[in-house]
């Protein structure tokens, strides 16, 4: 399992290096010279050829590529344009609201998504398949602002049950949770319907398989069976589709606090591209990047935890 | 101990005998049918047969002609589309257990009824230990996970598996082929069953492992004091293991009697068939293994009197009439009605 854990840390290291080097060709490539942005339509010739050498945007290209890497592995993102605090600061102060907002729809995914789809397997083909089968392709179906927005009307305008924007009082942790349930609702309703989906087409094939029929044989419960031998072999593929839709869900952040005006890395990002202040979309693409890496390292080791034949397979 | 049994009369007479025990298990007349998109498939008509207790009995016949479905019949797990349309199986002196609830026949399986699938790769699950496995089976006990650890770890020493205590902590892939199945055996016979079904158990592994296998399950077979069903069709096994033998052919059964009837005396066109194309029977190099002309015949209509006509080199206008068995010599019956004519 050590093994196991190493190379799929090496790799996700790997993928981050190769993430950096996009970022770095992106902001390099990007017409327009930050140090005249940075400066403002009065700057003079020599105020501009100083600032750039300051960024250190006269060195070659694998000089800045090398301090950009260096400086990023010692955490530092440099400093955001406008207000010239550190980038690192900034994101990460805003991180923890939308790793709650995404936490708490894969909760919903999977508490609902799971679930359903063990019980539409187990009634294949019944009624209560069927219904299940509309509504997760429905969900997947709708798009997640247009959800947001009913939901909003519905629950915060209409009903007043929950509040419409904001993500609570801080220091306020039910009202903090309020204000994460339609959000997260938004963000995770069609994730729901694809786990569903995933968890049902995974539990059939299971159940079909030679090992359950053994388990029958042997007259163990049926409600044993599909939850403790079929759902630990169906769950597989859900936890590694988890790791992927973790990045769909972080870029559904955007609009989620939009529409919601809840603080969060989206926004974040969305007024940090509208102002042009682009060391701080490094740095938060960056970290959001790293982030995703290591969920997806953390889910292939839940695999290797979940199937002996995973860990077996790298020793 | 097998008998015609044309009506009920007859069969009652049997099991009132007083010098004849009930059998392990016996089937009587059992139909069962499978309704599919295109029609009605009759997979089991009039099977009956019975497995007198302590006594190996075996099942030979092609692929499709209802072993599989005799199985799930007396194991309670028939697909969601089949239907037994007709006939009991009894188990031991219990009444028909085609009546049971699914909660009662669940009750009989893994304590009076065990099964050994025929893949080894697939009968274990590739997720939990096998330890977990065997102790999930005992369930039904009062022991504490030690005490079921200690009678799993019993059961893999008697099926000559080294090592058991360490065994138990590994999954089913760090096992081979044949230490797989010796598990499989040792899970089933652990309840110490009534009725062992035995599904193909050897068929998935290589000649030296299946004679070792066999040894090993007759060896336990005779120490727990089960009958068991088993379903085969390498017909050197049968012959090698089994005392009585059932030869089934398109969900019927053609011809049943001990192993040494059969084949010093194989009665039915069918049965005879079948020995010819054993390739372990060929006396000299041929250049083509020799083969039963024509498929089964389609089992959502199936043909008017015997069932095996359309493939037969014997069949007669007549065979289109209803057939009855015959009994060739006291215990063996053959399903055809030329039985005596050819035979003699």
């Amino acid at each position: 399992m050590f093994a196991y854990a190493m190379r799929r840390l090496g790799l996700g290291a790997t993928i981050i290096l190769v993430a950096m080097m996009i970022l770095f060709s992106m902001i390099y490539l990007i017409p327009g010279d930050p140090a005249s942005v940075a400066l403002g339509p009065r700057a003079t010739p020599e105020m501009i050829a100083e600032l750039r050498s300051r960024m250190g945007l006269d060195d070659p290209v694998l000089v800045q590529f090398w301090n950009f890497v260096s400086s990023a592995v010692q955490g530092n993102l440099g400093v955001e344009a406008l207000s010239g605090r550190p980038v690192l600061t900034v994101v990460m102060e805003q991180l923890p609201f939308t790793l709650a907002m995404v936490l708490c729809s894969i909760t919903w995914a999977v508490l609902l998504g799971i679930p359903l789809g063990c019980i539409a397997a187990v009634k294949r083909g019944g009624f209560v398949d069927r219904v299940i089968g509309v509504l997760s392709v429905a969900v997947i179906a709708v798009p997640s602002f247009v959800v947001a927005i009913y939901a909003l009307l519905l629950f915060a305008v209409h009903l007043k049950w929950l509040p419409a924007i904001g993500a609570g009082e801080s220091g306020n942790l039910k009202s903090q949770l309020m204000a994460l349930i339609l959000p997260s609702l938004a963000v995770g309703l069609g994730w729901i319907g694809y786990i569903a989906r995933l968890v049902r087409a995974s539990m059939l094939e299971t159940l079909e398989a030679g090992h359950i029929r053994t388990a029958r044989a042997f007259g163990l419960p049926e409600r044993w069976i599909i939850y403790n031998y079929a759902l630990r072999i169906a769950i597989l593929p859900t936890v590694t589709l988890l790791g992927v839709g973790i990045g769909h869900m972080l870029s559904s952040s955007v609009f989620a606090e939009i529409v919601f005006a809840r603080p969060g890395i989206g926004k974040l990002v969305y007024e940090a591209i509208s102002t042009r202040n682009y060391p701080l979309v490094t740095g938060a693409v960056l970290v959001t990047t790293a982030f995703f890496v290591l969920v997806n390292v953390l889910a292939d080791l839940v695999i290797g935890l979940l199937d002996p034949r995973v860990r077996a397979s790298f020793n | 101990m097998s008998s015609i049994r044309g009506s009920r009369g007859a069969e009652m007479t049997m099991t009132t005998d007083q010098n004849t025990p009930a059998p392990a298990l016996d089937i009587d007349a059992l139909s069962v049918s499978f309704a599919t998109d295109g029609g009605t498939l009759h997979a089991l008509k009039d099977v009956s047969f019975s497995v007198p207790k302590g006594r190996i009995t075996g099942i030979v016949g092609e692929s499709g002609c209802g072993k599989s479905t005799l199985i799930n019949a007396i194991l309670g797990l028939l697909a969601d589309n089949g239907e037994v349309t007709g006939g009991a199986i009894r188990l031991g002196e219990s009444a028909d257990i085609t009546k049971l609830t699914p909660r009662q026949m669940r009750d009989l399986r893994g304590l009076q009824i065990s099964t050994v699938f025929q893949d080894p790769m697939g009968a274990l699950n590739p997720v939990l230990s096998v330890g977990k496995q065997m102790r999930d089976i005992q369930y039904r006990s009062n022991l504490s996970k030690r005490e079921k650890d200690a009678r799993s770890v019993e059961m893999l020493r008697q099926v000559r598996i080294p090592d058991p205590e360490k065994r138990l902590t590994q999954y089913p892939h760090e096992f081979s082929g044949g230490m797989k199945q010796r598990v499989a055996i040792a899970m089933a016979l652990m309840m110490r069953p009534q009725l062992l079904i035995a599904d193909e158990p050897t068929t998935a592994l290589d000649a030296t492992l299946e004679v070792a296998t066999i040894e090993l399950l007759k060896e336990l077979q005779q120490e727990i004091g089960c009958a068991v069903l088993f379903i085969s069709h390498h017909l050197g096994v049968i012959a090698e293991l089994c005392d009585d033998m059932i030869v089934m052919y398109a969900g019927e059964v053609v011809e049943q009697g001990s192993v040494r009837q059969i084949f010093r005396n194989p009665s039915h066109p069918y049965t005879r068939a079948l020995l010819d194309c054993d390739p372990a029977r060929l006396h000299e190099r041929v250049k083509h293994l020799p083969t039963i002309p024509g498929t089964l015949p389609d089992l959502r209509n199936r043909p008017k009197g015997c069932v095996f006509q359309a493939r037969c080199a014997l069949a007669k206008p007549e065979c289109g009439q209803p057939v009855t068995s015959v009994e060739v010599t006291p215990g063996h019956i053959a399903r055809c009605i030329r039985t005596n004519e050819v035979t003699a």
